[in-house]
């Protein structure tokens, strides 16, 4: 066992490697770009292939182009850059195509500036580009975590054929924790049945989005519905803490969940029943999980650093049964104990 | 009389793109449209040189978005402009064949930038440009390559230059780019013509097979539907109109003197990974005095330059060579470029919660605005080492303030760069981490392990500071 003290962006560009990843293809953007750099200096001295893209829109595509090949590629990107990533996943969606984009969340709109947010999280996972389609969302909430959903992001690609997103923000890209290596390295090994590799086996493979039969297009679409449908049969995954018996549920993702957890213990110390719902999958989102907790009386509150984005996909997963209450900072500011704690309090006051 | 059946190689025998009702070889191509002359250019160039196993074309957006209709290879169908990234993509993965074919719109409008840059790259691929002046799927737009005064949907009087600008020369454009081993612009208007065009299209395969970088061919190609021309006065306008705009031309041939673009081969294993990131040198733990342990939380502030991230990573390192939980925060971006800058740190036997510091037991001021910031934040009970440089400071009730000159020690002890060093001496003998001597030792070799001439040093001076508090701090 192999631990080291590793940056989080740091430990994306680990896990993709130990993953078989040996294509990467990125833009520069803060707070992601120590994944360019650590991808520039570490995949070439293994073989792999690593280009600085001219724009996010060619990283993508490039992205796009090693996958058609069966290679295990990866991105990495910050929320200006995802956005102009959104027309290739659409593509990568429709084609079917396996990829790997991580987003290391900043504030926005627009510019905005290159704190830590989470406001990606309608973008990245209601879809973004156009058509009817979903990618995956792994959200990791510590250092050990960027480099194992990074590899876990990898195999789901291939499983279901679908773009996989890691979506983390500024805080677990930029901080330093100690990461176990990974035990095992993937070799891939290429699928003949799909990928077009310029090889004889693969010849009369052909990798496409277009269906311009309307008919055709609606049975593929309605395929890719009962993929997903599967996907959330499947792939959910959460974690909870201390829910059995709580009266307040906080539910968050990503750094948001960290400073959740610490409320947890904090309130737990004052004798207050407070639990903590952690989605590791925001889409599949754990719906079930979450719409069972809310067969007991809790107050729900998302702590997430974005306007209540998550809050609403909490109310449509509890068909609103129970308040859900929203503790959020934006611009680029991290939410603070003392907010989730206030919020806690007065709930825990109202219910008396 | 027999039927003499002339069977194109390269191109698949039937067609289904047309549906059960046309004729099984009928292309999707308006009559007399360019694009089929140069898929059977391509397509018996491919057989000649036999790879079409080897090869993977990419179809663009627009009327060519059906290309994977005919070519007998592997085929992959990408986004308006993009194809030289999707090529791109899948030449570094696969080192293989790469063929993109694109029309004006999307070669030269949309995907401007992609095919410049993989130009300059000098990526490995064969890029065939059809230029007929006009978007042709979406109905006869004016495209960049569009003549001045040619008349199209969106420039019904002709193309104005000073409202629509200049047709754009892509040959001229990527001639100018160093890495192209072959750019030549051809014509489909004739026999003697397409001749020339059969001999480039060819030429740029050969390269391909031959991993020698980058062809671009431009086809200047016929588009009677979308000119509103008849056959033969299309191909009129290509001799006598555009072939004066666009010079029918060889503009460079490399070839015989480019070598192969080499290509490294993916190395997975898990020896090589374990190797780059050195797995099989991490010193043991260092032993802490587990019973008298503490975590504690720290924040570390001052000047960007002033060591105050470093300083927090050596924490970290010592917390890390003491085997304890430990995360490690820092303001970033253009803060840590000439701004104040902080870091937090959290030591803990435990996991650790939020990774930020808002109530530190330790604060560490280089500079008052800092100092000014975060003091009232320390817990009570909880410590403040600022640079005693800043004179009389006013400490919050319940904590402890320890005025340390730490520039003027740094000095002293042989290097003006180290006052860190000295507050990390300083925070070993007070003692307030609870780790052990040792674990800072490894912590400053760790942090020095890239200039290993500065380690001693660096020990020197942690033993000074340490001397110091010993010496002066009650």
């Amino acid at each position: 066992m192999a631990t080291k003290l590793v940056k989080g962006n740091t430990a994306v560009v680990i896990g993709a490697l130990y993953a078989g990843s040996d294509c990467y293809f990125g833009y520069p953007i803060t707070p992601a770009s120590e994944v360019l750099h650590e991808a520039s200096h570490l995949y070439p001295k293994l073989g792999r292939k690593f280009i600085q893209a001219e724009s996010e829109e060619a990283s993508i595509n490039m992205v796009y182009g090693a996958a058609s090949t069966g290679h295990r590629v990866f991105t990495a990107s910050s929320g200006p850059g995802v956005s102009l990533m959104q027309e290739g996943v659409s593509y990568m969606a429709g084609a079917e195509l396996p990829g790997v984009i991580v987003d290391i969340m900043r504030a926005g709109p627009g510019l905005g500036n290159i704190g830590p947010e989470q406001g990606d999280y309608s973008q990245v996972v209601h879809g973004g580009g156009h058509g009817n389609y979903h990618a995956l969302v792994l959200a990791p909430n510590c250092v050990q975590e960027m480099c194992d959903f990074t590899r876990l992001a990898f195999d789901l690609a291939f499983k279901w054929r679908s773009p996989v997103y890691v979506l983390a923000d500024g805080v677990l890209g930029q901080m330093i924790e100690q990461l176990e290596f990974p035990e095992e390295a993937i070799e891939p090994k290429v699928n003949d049945d799909w990928a077009v590799k310029g090889t004889k086996e693969t010849r009369k493979n052909l990798v496409t989005s277009i269906f311009l039969n309307f008919e055709q297009l609606e049975a593929f679409n309605n395929r890719l519905q009962e993929k997903y449908a599967r996907i959330e049969a499947e792939e959910c995954r959460w974690n909870e803490e201390a829910t059995a018996d709580a009266d307040i549920v906080l539910v968050a993702y990503g750094i948001s969940s960290r400073i959740a957890k610490t409320a947890m213990d904090t309130a737990r110390k004052e004798g207050l029943k407070v639990g903590l719902f952690r989605p590791h999958t925001l889409f599949p989102f754990p719906k079930a999980a979450l719409n069972k907790l809310a067969d007991r009386p809790v107050s729900f509150i998302s702590v997430e650093m974005s306007n209540g984005q998550m809050a609403d996909d909490i109310r449509l997963a509890i068909s609103c049964r129970r308040p859900v209450e929203l503790v959020s900072r934006l611009g680029g500011n991290l939410i603070t104990l003392d907010q989730v704690m206030d919020k806690i309090h007065s709930i825990a006051g109202n219910r008396g | 009389m027999t039927e003499k059946v002339l069977c194109t190689k390269g191109i698949y025998k039937e067609f289904p793109r047309k549906g059960p009702n046309a004729a099984p070889s009928a292309t999707h191509y308006c009559p007399g449209c360019g694009h089929g002359i140069l898929h059977k250019l391509i397509g018996e160039a491919m057989a000649e040189l036999e790879i079409q196993d080897d090869t993977v074309m990419i179809s663009p957006v627009g009327c060519a978005v059906f290309a994977y209709y005919y070519f007998d290879c592997g085929n992959i169908q990408v986004a308006h402009g993009r194809a030289p990234a999707v090529a791109t993509g899948v030449s570094r993965a696969t080192d293989k064949i790469v063929i993109s074919y694109q029309g004006d719109g999307d070669l030269a409008s949309i995907g401007l930038n992609e095919t410049l840059q993989a130009a300059n790259r000098g990526e490995k691929m064969a890029v065939f440009f059809i230029n007929n002046t006009v978007y042709g799927m979406t109905g006869g737009q004016m495209a960049p390559t569009t003549l001045i005064g040619e008349k199209t949907m969106t420039s019904p009087d002709g193309r104005d230059p000073l409202t629509q600008g200049y047709p754009l020369h892509m040959c001229e454009l990527i001639n100018s780019l160093k890495a192209p081993v072959f750019i030549e612009r051809v014509a489909l208007s004739d026999p003697a013509h397409i001749r020339g065009a059969r001999k480039a299209v060819r030429k740029a395969l050969e390269i391909q097979k031959a991993g020698l970088g980058y062809a671009f061919v431009e086809v200047l190609s016929p588009c009677p539907t979308n000119l509103g021309k008849a056959a033969i006065s299309s191909n009129d306008f290509i001799n006598n109109e555009m072939a004066q705009e666009f010079p029918i031309q060889n503009f460079r041939d490399r070839s015989a003197e480019a070598t192969p673009v080499p290509r490294a081969k993916s190395d997975f294993s898990k020896a090589s990974l374990d190797t780059l990131f050195d797995l099989d040198s991490i010193p043991a733990h260092v032993p802490c005095d587990e019973a008298n342990f503490k975590g504690s939380q720290v924040k570390i502030s001052g000047f960007g330059g002033q060591g105050v991230l470093s300083l927090g990573v050596m924490l970290t390192q010592a917390a890390q060579a003491a085997g304890k939980k430990v995360s490690w925060y820092p303001s970033y971006g253009p803060e840590q470029r000439g701004g104040t800058s902080n870091c937090s740190v959290t030591i803990s036997s435990e996991a650790i919660g939020s990774p930020v510091v808002y109530h530190p037991d330790l604060l560490v001021a280089m500079n008052r605005p800092s100092l000014e910031k975060f003091k009232n934040d320390v817990k009570p009970g909880g410590t403040i080492m600022y640079d005693a440089i800043m004179g009389e400071v006013e400490m919050p009730a319940g904590v402890r303030g320890i005025a340390v000159p730490a520039q003027e020690l740094a000095v002293k002890a042989g290097s003006a760069k180290a006052a860190n060093t000295i507050m990390f001496g300083v925070m070993l003998e007070l003692g307030i981490t609870h780790l052990p001597a040792e674990a800072f030792a490894k912590a400053l070799a760790a942090n020095f392990s890239k200039k290993p001439k500065l380690i001693p040093l660096n020990q020197e001076i942690l033993e000074f500071a340490r001397k110091w508090v010993r010496e002066t701090v009650k």
